[in-house]
């Protein structure tokens, strides 16, 4: 038996990658490259979405939107080289083609975090994914309660889009604490892991929201530190990173559980992953 | 109830005629390499005349029936997967010109098949990859190109396989939907004949163009009597319906770690399974780089690259890799597109090469978390 013919509306084939030149790259901390990529026919993006971005007869990887999604001009992804095709990504220079494929997945709950404190932790590069929340929370800020934002990085050189941190302190209205796993003897700022800060930050208990992006270590104990200091289970986001191919939820490769991250996440909120984020090897 | 009418053996060669009259490419059971796999059909001959076959956990073997049944066997390693979600596909291609890069996307292949002996297990298999490849958001274009013109001939099971479990699960093994045409085939007494009763316009429109006559009140309750002893002759079985919260419940159940003592890791299950979809992509290029291409193939949960995530496998034990397929079957696959992705057709039994039993797993985690008193 044949399947019936509406199931057959072929849309454009979400497989097929557009080409895209790289409009600016830029150097941002250690194998860390911000390349700002022309958007094309692009649809407008959620803070916390992903494109899969290829380099032509390498392959392709997913790799978060850090720009402001109100920014039309230019899509901007901030990668670091640890394989073979983030490598190839990070050495692309001004002019050069590569594919994209996106955005994918849902993203922050902006909508949701009106009206409340926002505290964001970001372990390492999971600053990226956060980057277009925090612009968001900024150019809209009189909609939210008090903004934090917890950085946690392995040495003051590693430190993410250090600049704009400053400029953040100066002149907007967020409080920012920045950590580091090791300091020179010239760091005056804290010393250790990210989710220790945690404990000091001033939020309205029953009233806040966390979003929390790093590595899977640092987001079970991020989580755990948020609990002590008062959330519920359903007041923490998270973002989450699996091996990914389609992005579409056909590969399989991205499995969580009962989840797909590139479908139903990469954003989850965490009474929703079930507790298994305390398993090993899910 | 739809009406059952009857076909001698030429008749059902008229069947196979009339479909490639139709302009179908029939696809169906024939042998090869000591096994009954799925291939190109063009006359009863083809098929697997007089054969049955063997099957135990880790073991699979053809024999001589002593008669010449055409379907006398329960399933092969072939699914219809082959067909539907081929184990490679050309997604793109692109080439250099000049400082600009052009990219094709492959064109779809729409093939006329007619998919001919489809068991009832193997219907819902294809019931479930359409779920998997079509029912979301997203459909997969190359799957919907090859599902679109397809006729199926499905048969109702007249022999249970030593490793078949449908009827537990309740997926066969009685052809219920999903089909243009069903036989039943019946040989008593010497007389070879087939039932057969269309699903579809267009199998009651293929249907009108063969030999067939009406059949006997005895001939269908003998089909019945068939189905009803293929259902008790199931040579395993597996308690399905509370599955899901049991695994859930046992994600950390020592059974686990006994199994990835046999466990090799291999992926046979997953590549004979019908309803495993998983794939993976691979770019390829000419050594100028001027010509690139993307496929994808099917993969397996059981490699190690299959969860690589920067530094390392998600998943890097064999404990880990076994759970997360049997769980995905039998469980999340519930959470994720609202049905098992399991349909009792044991070819991961049979193909396993170190016989792990999937309902002896289940059986173990249950008997042994009632003991635990959970």
């Amino acid at each position: 038996m044949a399947i019936q013919s509406d199931k057959l509306a072929l849309a454009h084939d979400p497989m097929t990658p557009r080409v895209m030149r790289v409009l600016k790259r830029c150097h941002d901390g250690p194998q860390t490259v911000t390349l700002d990529i022309e958007p094309g026919d692009s649809a407008p993006f959620q803070p916390g979405q992903f494109n899969m971005l290829s380099v032509f007869g390498v392959g392709e990887v997913p790799i978060s939107l850090s720009g402001a999604p109100t920014d039309h001009d230019r899509l901007r992804h901030t990668i670091r080289a640890v394989g073979p095709v983030s490598t190839a990504l990070t050495r692309l220079s001004k002019g050069e083609c590569l594919g994209l494929r996106g955005p994918f997945g849902n993203g922050w709950p902006m909508q949701q975090a009106e009206g409340h404190d926002v505290v964001l932790v970001a372990g390492g590069l999971g600053l990226a994914p956060l980057r277009p929340a925090i612009y968001q929370l900024l150019s809209e800020r009189e909609r939210y309660g008090r903004i934090t934002l917890l950085h946690g990085t392995r040495s003051p050189a590693d430190i993410l889009f250090h600049r704009e941190i400053m400029a953040w302190r100066r002149h907007r209205n967020i409080d920012i604490e920045v950590t580091v796993d090791h300091a020179p003897p010239d760091w005056r700022g804290h010393v250790g892991v990210v989710t220790r800060l945690i404990s000091s930050v001033p939020f309205e208990t029953g009233n806040t929201l966390a979003f929390v992006c790093g590595p899977e270590v640092m987001m079970r104990f991020a989580i755990a530190a948020l609990k002590d200091a008062g959330l519920g289970d359903e007041t923490i986001y998270l973002s989450m990173e699996r091996n990914m191919k389609c992005a579409v939820g056909f590969c399989g490769h991205c499995q969580f559980g009962p989840v797909f991250v590139c479908r139903d996440g990469p954003v989850f909120r965490h009474d929703r992953l079930g507790g298994l984020l305390n398993l090993k090897e899910i | 109830m739809p009406e059952q009418q009857s076909l001698t053996p030429n008749g059902l060669q008229a069947l196979l005629d009339a479909l490639q009259a139709r302009g179908y490419r029939i696809i169906g059971p024939t042998l090869r390499d000591q096994a009954v796999v799925y291939d190109d059909v063009q006359s009863l001959t083809d098929l697997p005349v007089g054969w049955t076959d063997v099957q135990e956990a880790g073991h699979y073997r053809l024999a001589r029936r002593d008669d010449d049944a055409l379907f006398g066997y329960a399933v092969g390693p072939h699914s219809w997967k082959h067909y539907l979600h081929t184990p490679v596909q050309r997604l793109w291609h692109a080439k250099h010109e000049r400082d600009d890069i052009i990219v094709t996307t492959e064109p779809p292949e729409a093939p006329r098949l007619a998919l001919f002996g489809v068991r009832s297990c193997e219907l819902h298999a294809i019931a479930i990859q359409d779920r998997v490849l079509l029912g979301g958001h997203y459909r997969d274009v190359h799957y919907a190109a090859r599902r679109q013109d397809n006729f199926i001939v499905a048969v109702n099971c007249a022999v249970a396989g030593g490793t078949c479990f449908c009827a537990s699960m309740h997926t066969g093994p009685k052809a219920v939907a999903g089909y243009d045409l069903a036989l039943t085939e019946i040989i008593d007494e010497g007389e070879h004949r087939f039932l057969i009763e269309a699903g579809t316009p267009e199998g009651v429109e293929v249907l009108s163009e063969l030999p067939a006559r009406q059949a006997s009140n005895e001939d269908i309750a003998l089909a019945d009597a068939i189905l009803a002893s293929t259902a008790e002759s199931m040579g395993r079985e597996m308690q399905a319906d509370d599955v899901r919260e049991l695994l859930l419940a046992h994600l950390e159940h020592p059974r686990w770690d006994d199994v990835a003592t046999r466990c090799l890791t291999c992926g046979n299950c997953t590549l004979v399974c019908p309803t495993c979809f998983c794939t993976s992509e691979e770019d390829s290029s000419d050594l100028t780089g001027t010509e690139m291409a993307r496929s994808r193939r099917w993969d397996s949960c059981f490699t190690m690259d299959f969860s690589y995530l920067h530094g390392g496998s998600v998943r890097a034990s064999h404990r880990a890799r076994y759970r997360q397929w049997m769980t995905h079957k039998l469980a999340t696959w519930h959470d994720q597109f609202d049905t098992s992705g399991c349909v009792g057709c044991g070819r991961c039994i049979t193909w396993c090469p170190v016989g792990i039993d999937i309902t002896e797993e289940v059986k173990a985690i249950r008997e042994t978390s009632q003991e635990a008193g959970s």
